[in-house]
């Protein structure tokens, strides 16, 4: 069955996670939710991390989960998941429970759960090597209390706490590379992706749950309110992050990096901050270093990842 | 029991650490902490050698070992973990979800100090943080009651009218370091006495999908919260029943308050954790002495056993109550308790602070205190 027949029928009956949720329309995040648990073939655990799809998902006493899920709090997903895997195994391993389904664990947690006051919890559960696939959603700043900035928020982005103001243009500093911070872990699987790239998604998913050991996904995923676009345009904010080479689409397997999309032709990254009103402000005569200098980190970043990716990939083909 | 007993010479930390390998439970989230890491630290020698089977997850703080723990337990598997101080302190918020997500998880606490300024030493601090967390809080005399309350706390934490974290608290060094002769039962009869574990919805019953930690707003969560309430009331009859139980296989009774020489007390003192060991010595010198005194010790903290400390001071015309640790700008947690359950009857009750920071209380100083000679703060040097 292709790709596309697999993700449908698995939305069929009784879909993982069902309609009538309360996120957002434009959001990325159920996007993001459907392809990650319809591209895993295994039953699925799910634990989340306090944000816009813990709250918009299981206002009490109503669920949209048809899939065993578990909140504990912001900060812990990747610990919670520790204690949840590490019980399967002693059970499994005590004949309690059946060993011939393996469970697929998954974490989904917003970019202040896996990026800010995630981080500790998710790196100390990268290092012991559970067996789970941590998916952040990232879409760049504290989107469920409205629209806080985090590490992960691009620079010149005006956000709730870093207003574009008469002396200020927005936050002046640079996100963090968090796939590389995972990457870092020397877990079998990381990938970046993006809600707009199914495909791709879909296949780093699978990857992922195969690898054998903890994965890590970074998926962009916009906010129509965050960001300040239509929510019609959820696919053209997406694709352009990816065109204009801002998000690349890549993964890190073994240690190994390979791009996984390469965008055509060099779109600045003007095209993209013009659909968002959180970058208006950059078009004030006084932005352009700004704007400049957002351009000059993109193209750096971009070239330093394909020197990285041919470099492995000449390293592979030599071994 | 009429069987020979022996006593094997074990720190309070060594006795905690037997009564999880007799347990063999599941999960073991651990982080190490001073006066705490001696119990895990024999755990993972258990561990190591095979006498259990269980999974230690090494986790990288102690707010990640109580969610790995809440993770575990509520998968369904028997979880427990170790910690004091600080680590209860970075612990407390998920403490609280513990028990509104009704996770039955069993925490040895070495009761210490809290910063600042950094000390290792024993005093409740860290127990009296998490007092309104819905964890069921229990506090040991010595070394064989920190390992009687351990082997008791599975029964009471997954009882199904319970269903709510239990804390065995030993105060630090002086228990946990402190080797003691105890008694341990034997390994089959422990196993017996905790049972299976068993939770009403465990996450991995894949036939069963359930949503766990969902967000509840006004219209449902006062009533959630009022659960944990309500089981906690169900567990003082819980604590009796297992307390029951224990004493048929070991002979030794574990209430959740002990009345020592209290029958025809004029004057009664209430306390908690080693200092009751003491105390139970100066009662006796004193009762030698033709003094009318006794010692009322609250072995649960949470649930606090209300009706038995008012029936047990009925007689009492003073009632001093002893706080290991402070409440700056209000009145000590226990104190204020007791003035409260005591409100109306004839006793007239005080309150002491006590012992912060691992400070030795002495026999003289509890005398001070019975004879209503002491200060509000027992054992303190004058600044001047």
């Amino acid at each position: 069955m292709s790709r596309l027949k697999t993700l449908v029928a698995n939305e069929r009956g009784t879909p993982p996670l069902a309609g009538g949720h309360a996120l957002c329309q434009g959001c990325g995040i159920p996007v993001v939710v459907r392809t990650v648990l319809d591209s895993i073939a295994t039953p699925k655990v799910v634990v989340g991390a306090t944000g816009c799809l813990e709250v918009a998902t299981t206002r009490f006493p109503g669920t949209a989960w048809n899939v065993p899920w578990m909140h504990v709090a912001f900060e812990n997903a990747a610990a919670v998941a520790s204690g949840i895997e590490a019980a399967y195994r002693a059970l499994a391993r005590r004949g309690a429970l059946p060993q011939d389904d393996p469970i697929t664990f998954v974490v989904f947690a917003g970019d202040g759960g896996t990026y800010d006051i995630g981080l500790q919890a998710l790196s100390g559960a990268l290092e012991r090597g559970h067996r789970f696939l941590f998916v952040c959603y990232d879409n760049q700043a504290y989107m469920n209390t409205g629209i806080q900035r985090s590490g992960a928020t691009p620079l010149g982005a005006s956000t709730t706490t870093t207003p574009a103001g008469l002396e200020s243009l927005g936050k002046m500093q640079r996100r963090k590379d968090m796939t590389a911070i995972a990457a870092a872990h020397r877990i079998p699987f990381v990938g970046q992706a993006a809600a707009s790239h199914w495909y791709d998604l879909s296949r780093k998913v699978e990857q992922a749950v195969a690898a054998g050991g903890p994965a890590f996904l970074n998926v962009l995923s916009d906010c129509p309110l965050g960001w300040g676009h239509e929510p019609k345009l959820f696919k053209s904010v997406l694709d352009l992050a990816v065109e204009t080479r801002l998000w690349p689409l890549y993964e890190v397997v073994d240690g190994s990096y390979r791009i996984t999309y390469l965008p055509k032709r060099r779109v600045p990254v003007t095209e993209w901050l013009a659909l968002q009103a959180r970058f208006t402000h950059l078009q004030r005569p006084d932005a352009e270093k700004i704007v400049a200098e957002i351009q000059r980190r993109v193209d750096e970043d971009w070239d330093r990842l394909l020197r990285r990716a041919s470099s492995d990939a000449a390293a592979t083909e030599v071994s | 029991m009429a069987s020979v007993r022996t006593a094997r010479l074990l720190t309070g930390s060594e006795a905690v650490a037997n009564a999880m390998r007799q347990i063999d439970p599941d999960v073991v989230p651990i982080y190490p902490i001073t006066p705490q890491t001696p119990i895990i630290e024999r755990f993972t020698r258990f561990v190591a050698d095979g006498e259990t089977s269980t999974e230690i997850v090494n986790v990288e703080s102690e707010h990640s070992a109580m969610s790995a723990a809440v993770g575990s337990a509520l998968a369904g598997a028997r979880t427990m973990t170790a910690t004091s101080s600080q680590g209860l302190a970075l612990m407390v918020e998920v403490i609280y979800i513990a028990a509104g997500m009704r996770a039955p998880i069993v925490m040895a606490v070495g009761n210490r100090a809290l910063s600042a300024p950094i000390n290792i030493h024993g005093d409740h601090s860290d127990g009296y943080l998490a007092r309104d967390s819905g964890a069921i809080q229990l506090f040991a005399e010595n070394a064989q009651e920190a390992y009687d309350l351990m082997v008791m706390a599975p029964r009471i934490a997954e009882h199904p009218d319970v269903l709510l974290p239990v804390l065995v608290g030993q105060d630090g060094f002086t228990i946990t370091h402190s080797a003691e002769p105890v008694e341990l039962l034997p390994d089959e009869a422990v196993r017996a006495f905790v049972g299976e574990y068993r939770i009403p919805a465990p996450l991995l019953d894949l036939s069963a999908p359930r949503s766990q930690g969902m967000f509840a707003m006004p219209d449902y969560y006062f009533e959630l919260r009022h659960q944990i309430a309500a089981a906690m009331e169900r567990a003082r009859e819980v604590i009796e029943e297992v307390a029951a139980e224990y004493e048929e296989l070991s002979g030794r009774r574990l209430s959740a308050l002990e009345e020592y020489r209290l029958e025809d007390a004029e004057r009664a003192l209430v306390c908690m954790g080693s200092t009751a060991g003491t105390v139970k010595d100066v009662v006796d010198e004193l009762r030698a002495e033709g003094e009318r005194v006794g010692l009322l010790e609250v072995r649960s903290f949470r649930p606090l056993p209300i009706e038995r400390i008012r029936a047990a001071c009925s007689g009492c015309s003073e009632v001093a109550v002893l706080d290991r640790a402070d409440t700056p700008g209000g009145v000590g947690a226990l104190h204020a308790e007791c003035a409260a359950i005591l409100c109306g009857s004839r006793a007239r009750v005080r309150g002491h602070v006590y012992g912060l920071g691992g400070r030795d209380l002495s026999p003289a100083e509890i005398r001070a205190v019975f004879a209503g000679a002491a200060p509000r703060y027992v054992g303190l040097r004058s600044a001047s």
